[in-house]
C-alpha cells in the first residue's frame, strides 16, 4: 500500500469510528484532495463530514479550533504546509495555547495535516521544511512519518489524541509503497521513536524524507565496514530522546539528518540534548547534515544541491568515525 | 433581510462622519423608550439589566485603582462607556450560547455569567481566577457559562468564534455565538474571512462589532478607507444592522433579532454597535490622541445615565431602587477584592500544569 492510501485508510477508520472528526480543507472533498490522500472519501462520509474550503487558511484553521472548543475533533488538511504559514496565528496562538491560558478547561483535539518539506521543482513558495517552527511551541504536537504503516498509525493516534497535532507528510513519500497493517485497532503511539536498523558504530537520526535516505547510506556503510543504526523520532514534539540518547551511548557517534535549513532546526536541538545527556559518550562531535541555508531554487540541479543525498551522509558518518 | 434600513444608514454615515460627531443629541436617542409602555420589557429584566451595567462600571472603577496599586499586572483594558453593548447583547441569549470576545472583556464575562469574585481574582493573579490565574485580564474562560475567551490578537476570536457556531450546527443543537470585537478587528484578514464562511456556510454566529471609533490611539478615519461597518455585511451577502451602542435596550432588541435569526434559520448576522470607550486603551494609555471635550461630549449620552433616565421616566425604579443597586453592587465589588485578595497564589505546580491535556 502506498503512503497515500494508508493516510486515506487511517482518515477514513478515524471518521466511521467517531462521529464528532470531520475533515475539512481546500479542495479535500469534490476534488478528492489535491494529493489525493482524501480520496473517496466525500462519497463515503458526505458533505458534512468532508469539508471543501474556501483559499482562507487563517480561517479555517481558527474554525477548526473553535470547533474543537465546543467539543468536535477536526482534522484541517493544509494543501501543502507551506499555506499553514498564514494560520500560524490560530495554530500557534490559539491551537496551542488555550487550554494552559483558560486552566485546563478547553482542551483542543485538533489535527494539522498535509505535505511539507522539499517538493518536485516548485522553486521557494512551494518547498521548504517547517517542522522546527511548531516544535518550538509548547502546546503542539508535531509528528511526521516515514513509513506508509508509521502514517497510518501515527495519523490514528494523532485524530484520538486530544491535543493539537501538526502532522506533517512528504510530498515525495506519498507514493512510497509498503506492508501496512489493515487492523482498525492498529495505532502508533506518539512520542516513541522507531529503530529503523540496528547498529553499532554510528547513530543516525534521521524524520520524514531523510529515513529511507539514511537507511540507504547505511546500507553503503556497511559494505564498507561501518554499522550504522538509524534511528526515526517520527514524534519531534515530544522527542523521544532517550531512545536516540541509548543509541548513541552504544555507537559514540551521531549524526543527524534533516531536510530543514541548519539554523535553529530540530537537529541543532536534537544535537544539544545529545550533548547535555551523552557527551562523555561521544567519541566525535555531533554532525549535522541539513538542507542548504538557501530558499529552495527551481532548477532541477541546483535543487538537488539543497537537499541532503545519500552521499552527504554516507561522509559525515565517515566524518564522525574518522574514516 | 440584508442590510440596514435608510433610516439606519443615515444614522450610521451621519456618525461616522467624524469621530468627534455624537450620535444624536441625548434626548433623541431616548425618545421611543421614554414614551410609557413603549419599553416592553417586564420590571425584572429591567432592573437586572440596570444592576449589571452598574456592577461593571463599578467593577471596571475598581481595577483601575487596583491597578495602580499594583495589584494587577500587565494590561487591563476597561470597558467604561461601553456597557450597554456587552450587557444588551448578552441579555439576548441564553446561558448555553456562546460568547467569545477581544481582550477587553470583563464587563462582557460578568454579563455571561462569571462571578466578579473570579473575574477580580483572576486579574490578580490568583488560584481562584476563572482561568486559575493563567491568562489574567485578557484570558478569562468559564466554560460553564458559555464564555470562551479573552483573546490577545486583535481578531483572533472571530474565527474561532466562526468554528464554535459550526460546532453548534455540526451537532444539531439551536445554541447561538456572539463574537464581540472592536472595530480596528474589521481591517484584519480574520474578520473577512469569517463572515465570508459563516454566511457561505450559514453559521448561527452573531459578530458584534464595538464602534468605540479608537484602535488604540488610531482614530477610525485614520484607519478605515469605509467607516460604515455595518455596509461591509454587503461584501458577504449577510444581515447586518447599525445599532446605538449607548441604548441598551435598542442592542438588546437588535441581537435579539440576531439571535432569532441564528436559532430559527441559522444565519448570521453583522451588528454594528456604535459606541465609546472613556479610559485609555489600556491602563498605560495617556489618551494625547483625543481631547478632553471629546470624550465629555460622548459622557453626555452616557449608556448607564440614558437608561436610568428612560427607567425613571416610565416609573421602573425610583431614586431609592437606584440607591439599593449601588449599595449592592458596591458590597459585590468590594467582595471581589476580599475574594481576590484572599485567594492562593497558583501553586508552583501551576507552572507545567496543562500545556497538554494528554501529556506524553
Amino acid at each position: 500500500m502506498t503512503m497515500r492510501d494508508a493516510l486515506n485508510l487511517a482518515l477514513a477508520e478515524e471518521l466511521a469510528r467517531d462521529s464528532s472528526v470531520f475533515l475539512m480543507g481546500e479542495e479535500v472533498a469534490e476534488y478528492q484532495g489535491a494529493y489525493k490522500v482524501t480520496r473517496g472519501l466525500l462519497e463515503k462520509f458526505g458533505p458534512k463530514r468532508v469539508i471543501d474550503t474556501p483559499i482562507t487558511e487563517l480561517g479555517f484553521a481558527g474554525l477548526g479550533v473553535g470547533a474543537a472548543m465546543a467539543g468536535l475533533r477536526p482534522i484541517i488538511e493544509f494543501m501543502t504546509f507551506n499555506f499553514s504559514i498564514l494560520a500560524t496565528d490560530q495554530i500557534i496562538n490559539s491551537a496551542a495555547k488555550l487550554l494552559y491560558m483558560s486552566g485546563g478547561q478547553f482542551k483542543i483535539p485538533i489535527v494539522f495535516r498535509g505535505p511539507g518539506g522539499s517538493a518536485y521543482q516548485v522553486s521557494s513558495q512551494h518547498s521548504q521544511a517547517l517542522e522546527s517552527w511548531y516544535a518550538y511551541f509548547p502546546g503542539l504536537k508535531v509528528v511526521m512519518p516515514s513509513t506508509p504503516a508509521d502514517a497510518k498509525g501515527l495519523l490514528k493516534s494523532a485524530i484520538r489524541d486530544d491535543d493539537p497535532v501538526i502532522f506533517i507528510e512528504q510530498e515525495r513519500m506519498y507514493g512510497m509503497k509498503d506492508e501496512v497493517p489493515e487492523d482498525e485497532d492498529f495505532i502508533i503511539p506518539l512520542g516513541v521513536a522507531d529503530v529503523k536498523r540496528q547498529g553499532t558504530d554510528a547513530t543516525i537520526v534521521a524524520r520524514s524524507l531523510m529515513v529511507p535516505t539514511a537507511l540507504k547510506a547505511a546500507e553503503e556503510l556497511e559494505k564498507e565496514g561501518i554499522s550504522c543504526e538509524v534511528i526515526d523520532p517520527r514524534t519531534i514534539r515530544p522527542l523521544d530522546i532517550e531512545t536516540i540518547v541509548t543509541s548513541v551511548k552504544k555507537t559514540n557517534r551521531a549524526v543527524i539528518a534533516e531536510e530543514s535549513h541548519p539554523f535553529a532546526s530540530v537537529g541543532a536541538e536534537i544535537s544539544a540534548e545529545i550533548m547535555e545527556q551523552a557527551f562523555d559518550f561521544l567519541d566525535a562531535p555531533v554532525k549535522r547534515v541539513s538542507g542548504a541555508d538557501v530558499p529552495m531554487p527551481y532548477a532541477k540541479n541546483l535543487e538537488q544541491l539543497a537537499i541532503p543525498d545519500v552521499a552527504q551522509i554516507v561522509a559525515a558518518v565517515k566524518e564522525v568515525s574518522y574514516k | 433581510m440584508s442590510n440596514q434600513s435608510g433610516e439606519q444608514r443615515d444614522q450610521a454615515e451621519r456618525a461616522s462622519s467624524s469621530a468627534v460627531t455624537v450620535l444624536d443629541p441625548p434626548n433623541k436617542a431616548s425618545a421611543s423608550a421614554t414614551q410609557s409602555n413603549e419599553i416592553g420589557e417586564g420590571r425584572e429584566t429591567l432592573v437586572e439589566i440596570l444592576r449589571q451595567m452598574v456592577l461593571i462600571r463599578r467593577f471596571e472603577e475598581k481595577c483601575a485603582e487596583s491597578y495602580s496599586l499594583g495589584k494587577i499586572g500587565g494590561f487591563c483594558r476597561l470597558y467604561i462607556g461601553q456597557e450597554a453593548v456587552g450587557v444588551g447583547a448578552i441579555s439576548a441569549v441564553r446561558k448555553d450560547d456562546y460568547v467569545l470576545t477581544s481582550y477587553r472583556e470583563h464587563g462582557q464575562a460578568i454579563a455571561k455569567g462569571i462571578s466578579p469574585d473570579a473575574v477580580m481574582a483572576e486579574l490578580y493573579g490568583k488560584a481562584g481566577g476563572c482561568s486559575r490565574g493563567k491568562g489574567g485580564s485578557m484570558h478569562l474562560f468559564d466554560k460553564t457559562v458559555g464564555f470562551l475567551g479573552g483573546h490577545g490578537i486583535v481578531g483572533g476570536q472571530i474565527p474561532l468564534a466562526t468554528g464554535v457556531a459550526f460546532a453548534s450546527k455540526y451537532q444539531e443543537t439551536d445554541q447561538v455565538t456572539l463574537c464581540f470585537f472592536g472595530e480596528a478587528a474589521v481591517n484584519q484578514g480574520a474578520f473577512h474571512e469569517s463572515l465570508n464562511m459563516a454566511q457561505l456556510w450559514k453559521l448561527p454566529c452573531i459578530y458584534i462589532c464595538e464602534n468605540n471609533m479608537y484602535g488604540m490611539g488610531t482614530s477610525l478615519e485614520r484607519a478605515m478607507s469605509l467607516q460604515n461597518v455595518a455596509q461591509k455585511s454587503c461584501a458577504y451577502e449577510m444581515a447586518s444592522e447599525f445599532v446605538d451602542g449607548m441604548d441598551v435596550l435598542k442592542m438588546r432588541q437588535a441581537t435579539q433579532r440576531a439571535v432569532k435569526r441564528a436559532r430559527e434559520e441559522s444565519l448570521p448576522t453583522l451588528l454594528e454597535a456604535r459606541t465609546y470607550r472613556y479610559m485609555g486603551h489600556s491602563m498605560s494609555d495617556p489618551g494625547n490622541y483625543r481631547t478632553r471635550a471629546e470624550i465629555e461630549k460622548h459622557q453626555e449620552r452616557d449608556p448607564i445615565k440614558l437608561f436610568i433616565n428612560d427607567l425613571k421616566a416610565n416609573g421602573v425604579i425610583s431614586d431609592d431602587d437606584l440607591a439599593r443597586i449601588e449599595a449592592q453592587v458596591k458590597e459585590d465589588v468590594e467582595q471581589s477584592v476580599r475574594f481576590a485578595e484572599e485567594s492562593p497564589l497558583p501553586d508552583e505546580s501551576e507552572l507545567t500544569n496543562d500545556i497538554y491535556a494528554n501529556p506524553l
